[in-house]
């Protein structure tokens, strides 16, 4: 406790009577200022006790010195909380960088400090939590002029024989072994179309019309092995499902982690098709993924490795200090 | 010679609230920034003119702001929920402890507030309200915390587009949101850059009621 804290003086020890050099904001404010003036000089007076009990205590008239007395306790009164709220401020402050500081020095996980790594995390399992597939994008068919616009090579950088392309699909029931599609396989399932707001994680976005199959019907024409190994049944159990697919391009230096949930989702497509024509080379042909509930990092282009898994795959961005998650 | 006092104005968690916010709030936009240079499309002008363009390539270099974008999102999805906590504390506590009663405009504060500003301007030479918070600063105060909630449900819309896709709708799409997101920001630092024009030319006392909770009055006085 500083000195000044220590009732010093009777009056301005805080007591509740007007006689306080401190006043209470609202005191002040819901007092009329008559009221102020008429207790004045009762305050500015000093208050004499008789000597008899039961006296009636007598005001004399304020003078210039009780006054100076007066203001000069204010004054320090006042210094005092200052310097008090100053000292307090100041150990906030401290407090504040040391905490700053610290959050910057931790070790790294996947590119970020690993405190900023965890609400990551926890943002995910909230935003999984919150998550329901039938939450749709808008669907902009007929509403918006459809855009074209390219961000990203990686693992396009080879030419691309599309006839000779398969994909790879690994962790099929009762399959140990990959099993290879052509297009051809993929066509074949029901075809779907969709006009979305493509959104990078740089903060552009582009409306563009895509067609190929749902995610939901390619695993539901090869069905994953389920965690019980029972036969697959999305729509009743789908906890059952292997919780993570990984997907890669064929020279897998580009890979991404996707949750079953955001897999699930009806506008999560394995598309063959951009604005009406078949996928060029730049934009991942012959097959990509595209989905409005992830970033355009998660859709990967030119697939050739679908993984099931129950482990999370591992992801090229979030490797690089991104969330893993990243989910729309 | 005038009798002093010390008046309790602004509450403990006022207080506090407010200087958590500034960091917090500088930090929110520092990684904003981070996040921004990604894709910095915004401007002012029209047409093919540009007055404009936020930021100038300069502005990037002299603060370091590019090549931080998985850096600003981690940084930002931390400090948001610190940002929104401590600005649910302040609306809350100002309406459970009716603070809000000086805080909020009413119907005079608007002609009230053209006063002040014409004042500030030295345009004016009458009288002003002698109040805890004159129109004008009414207005502003309660502007600011409606530009966090601004920020807030933007930031979401931006954050979670397809899960919240009908708060984006009502913001005019993904894009208007992220404009608006933008927007919000530089209005935080037009807010302060008055703000801290306005508490220098306050003063001292002034000031320092904002840390210690009291200003020095002399009695009787309205302020």
């Amino acid at each position: 406790m500083s000195e000044s804290s220590k009732p010093k003086n009777p009056v301005a020890a805080g007591s509740p009577t007007p006689e306080s050099p401190v006043q209470g904001a609202k005191a002040a404010e819901t007092q009329p200022p008559e009221r102020i003036a008429a207790n004045a000089p009762a305050a500015l007076g000093s208050v004499e006790t008789g000597a008899g009990l039961g006296a009636a205590p007598k005001i004399t008239e304020p003078n210039p010195n009780e006054l100076a007395r007066w203001n000069d306790q204010v004054l320090r009164r006042m210094r005092s909380q200052t310097r008090r709220s100053f000292v307090v401020g100041g150990a906030a402050i401290l407090a504040g960088w040391a905490g700053w500081h610290w959050l910057h020095t931790r070790r790294e996980d996947g590119g970020v400090s690993w405190p900023l790594r965890r609400a990551l995390d926890v943002n995910e399992q909230l935003a999984r939590d919150y998550f329901r597939s039938k939450r749709l994008a808008p669907d902009f068919h007929g509403k918006a002029p459809l855009e074209d616009r390219v961000n990203g090579d990686l693992g396009l950088e080879d030419p691309i024989d599309v006839e000779a392309w398969r994909l790879s699909v690994e962790g099929l029931a009762g399959r140990p072994e990959p099993l290879n599609l052509a297009l051809d396989d993929i066509r074949k399932l029901p075809r779907v179309e969709m006009t979305t707001e493509f959104k990078c994680i740089e903060g552009w976005s582009a409306v563009m019309q895509w067609a190929g199959v749902r995610f939901t019907d390619f695993m539901a024409a090869y069905p994953p092995q389920t965690q019980s190994g029972d036969p697959l049944d999305i729509e009743n159990s789908p906890e059952d499902l292997p919780p993570y697919v990984g997907m890669a391009t064929p020279d897998s230096t580009y890979y991404v982690g996707l949750d079953m949930e955001s897999m699930l989702h009806p506008q999560s497509l394995l598309a063959y098709e951009i604005n009406g024509a078949p996928l060029s080379d730049e934009h991942g042909a012959p097959l990509r993924l595209v989905t409005p509930v992830k970033y355009g990092v998660k859709n990967l282009k030119r697939i050739g490795t679908i993984r099931y898994s129950r482990a999370r795959p591992a992801d090229y961005w979030a490797e690089e200090g991104y969330d893993w998650y990243i989910g729309l | 010679m005038p009798r002093l006092e010390m008046r309790a104005k602004h509450p403990l968690a006022i207080r506090w609230c407010h200087w958590i916010n500034f960091p917090l709030l500088a930090v929110m936009i520092w990684s904003g920034l981070w996040i921004y240079w990604a894709n910095d499309v915004y401007r002012i002008g029209a047409g093919s003119h540009t007055l404009f363009k936020f930021f100038p390539e300069g502005f990037y270099t002299a603060l370091g702001l590019k090549g931080h974008l998985a850096e600003g999102m981690a940084w930002h999805f931390f400090f948001m929920w610190f940002f929104a906590l401590n600005g649910f504390v302040y609306v809350f506590y100002t309406i459970l402890s009716g603070e809000w009663r000086y805080l909020v405009p009413n119907r005079h504060s608007f002609r009230e507030a053209i006063l002040v500003t014409l004042h500030d301007l030295h345009l004016y030479k009458g009288g002003l309200p002698a109040r805890k918070f004159n129109g004008a600063q009414q207005i502003a105060y309660t502007s600011i915390i409606l530009m966090g909630c601004g920020s807030l449900l933007t930031g979401l819309a931006i954050y979670k587009p397809t899960q919240f896709a009908w708060l984006a709708k009502v913001l005019g799409g993904y894009q208007a949101a992220r404009f608006e997101h933008f927007w919000l920001t530089i209005g935080y630092v037009a807010f302060f850059a008055i703000h801290i024009a306005q508490v220098v030319r306050a003063g001292w006392n002034n000031f320092r009621a904002m840390v210690s909770g009291y200003e020095l009055v002399e009695e009787g006085s309205r302020e």
